[in-house]
């Protein structure tokens, strides 16, 4: 494992409880993989195979049940605060605050770093125009198109200035346009950046646009194939690695 | 933009009940004698009086003054009783029933225990405003700390924030509406407690007042100051309502209402 990885799992296990207590669920088993800095990475799996078990324990969210989990060096779950400003995320639907504006919203992860209001703003600013929602700034969630919205959550993300950005089907929720659109803005801000990825996707098709590398999972939560991609690849190669990672998907 | 003949049908509608309410009393007054039914010219005369001589608006002052203090206790006691049971299920499973069963006290046992317990009559007062409205609070403000959405609050925590900020920038906007709903509803309730409140020996307010109305057989008098409070309870709504205008802003405004 390398020493300079950005989020690291070593031997990751996942363990819940089913309801009316007894038996246990396990989610992930034993799961060891690194992700260096600058990658774009996709965990790509079936619906229930652990994709955001593994996500939420990046987000620290939730700790692993064995095995360790190392997000700059830091146990996520356990030094939650001590990330704070690392990470940034980008949900399946946009979240954003409804009782605050476009550049208030797109501000929030620099208020929660204790930023001064001209600092907030102008970054929010930056991120939105970025985005393409120049003179936006000052309308309401409601007066948002979904698009324009999920827009405003990665302004959000990325004005943040956090190193790590997690998507979970950040472009599922949006019509298949403008999630072409938004994917193709979205990964060249992210590389631009030098920011590190990692979204959670079931579709393949967005896994290979997106990633530099792709994790499949495997039921319970298991690494069933870790494929890195290279820039420029052919189509015979992209539909070569489409079939693996359709036959394993089809186990 | 509403049109001029929008607004002005609105205003019909709004003030026809109360112009039908004031016909059938002026019928009534011009067939039984004043005092079962004074004309209202005199009641708002003599609510108007109240409203421009000193020492009489000073009672008024003293029921507003303690209405808001048993509303600001009952609030500060039930904010922090709901706060603990969303923290706690064991706090919800232990507060829930006091307080089902606080609520469940008619308002006029309450004004007779605090006689009992109570020497001072602005301690009585209190008592009974605070332990009125206090059950409401603590249900209201669990319910909306219980209605916080999830996804956001948990969009939020993935940044990470102090407590202190998680309360700004989340809590405190998301539970606001619902708060503010609860001062409305209390605080109609708390004036007409009041009047009971202040029968319990006060020697001012409202409520003495109008028993001093009652014992002369003067209904224009009792009227009058029934009014002071109604005229409070109208312009607390109002300000409430400017105030609700002005922080939700954001909220959606459907063309069609229900």
């Amino acid at each position: 494992m390398s020493a300079a990885a950005e989020i690291s799992f070593d031997n990751v296990v996942k363990d819940f409880p089913r309801p009316g207590g007894g038996e246990i669920f396990r989610a992930v088993d034993g799961v060891t993989f690194s992700i260096a800095r600058g990658d774009i990475v996709a965990l790509l799996g079936k619906t229930g195979c652990g994709k955001s078990t593994l996500f939420n324990m990046i987000a620290g969210l939730t700790g692993p049940s064995a095995g360790t989990v190392r997000v700059r060096g830091r146990d996520p779950f356990g030094e939650f605060d001590a990330l704070r400003g690392e990470i940034a995320i980008v949900f399946q639907n946009d979240r954003l605050l409804p009782w605050r504006s476009a550049i208030a919203n797109a501000g929030l992860g620099l208020e929660m770093l204790g930023r001064g209001a001209a600092e907030r703003k102008a970054a929010a600013q930056f991120w939105l125009t970025r985005l393409g929602l120049a003179g936006h700034e000052a309308d309401y969630p409601h007066a948002l198109s979904g698009g324009m919205r999920q827009r405003v959550s990665m302004a959000r993300a990325f004005a943040a200035g956090a190193g790590i950005l997690l998507c979970d089907e950040p472009f599922s929720a949006l019509d298949e346009m403008t999630a072409q659109t938004l994917r193709g803005e979205f990964s060249s801000l992210v590389r631009e950046n030098g920011r590190t990825a990692v979204f959670i996707t079931h579709s393949i098709s967005e896994a290979l646009e997106l990633g530099d590398r792709i994790i499949v999972l495997r039921r319970p939560a298991r690494i069933a194939l870790d494929i890195r991609l290279e820039r420029g690849m052919d189509r015979a190669r992209r539909d070569e690695i489409r079939e693996n990672i359709q036959a394993v998907l089809a186990e | 933009m509403k049109a001029p003949g929008e607004t002005a049908r609105r205003a019909a509608e709004l003030a026809a009940p109360f112009a039908v309410m004031a016909i059938a009393w002026e019928i009534a007054a011009w067939n039984f004698p004043p005092f079962l039914f004074p004309p209202l010219a005199a009641v708002f005369r003599r609510a108007a009086q109240i409203l421009v001589t000193p020492d009489d608006f000073v009672h008024v002052l003293a029921t507003v003054a303690r209405i808001l203090a048993g509303l600001a206790g009952a609030f500060i006691l039930g904010g922090g009783a709901a706060v603990l049971m969303g923290r706690s299920r064991a706090a919800e499973r232990f507060f829930g029933p006091v307080l089902n069963f606080l609520q469940g006290v008619p308002a006029l046992s309450w004004v007779v225990f605090a006689i009992i317990w109570f020497k001072g009559t602005e301690q009585r007062i209190f008592f009974i405003m605070l332990v009125t409205s206090l059950p409401a609070f603590a249900f209201q403000v669990l319910g909306a700390l219980k209605a916080v959405p999830k996804d956001l609050f948990e969009m939020v925590l993935s940044f990470r924030p102090t407590k202190t900020q998680m309360f700004r920038a989340m809590i405190l906007p998301s539970v606001l509406p619902e708060i503010l709903t609860a001062w409305r509803v209390n605080l109609g309730n708390a004036s007409r407690v009041v009047v009971v409140a202040e029968l319990v020996g006060a020697t001012g307010g409202v409520g003495y007042e109008l028993l001093q109305q009652q014992q002369m057989f003067d209904m224009a008098g009792a009227l009058a100051w029934t009014l002071q409070l109604v005229f409070f309870v109208l312009l607390a709504q109002w300000l409430l309502t400017a105030l609700e205008t002005r922080a939700f802003a954001w909220r959606a405004a459907p063309e069609r209402s229900l």
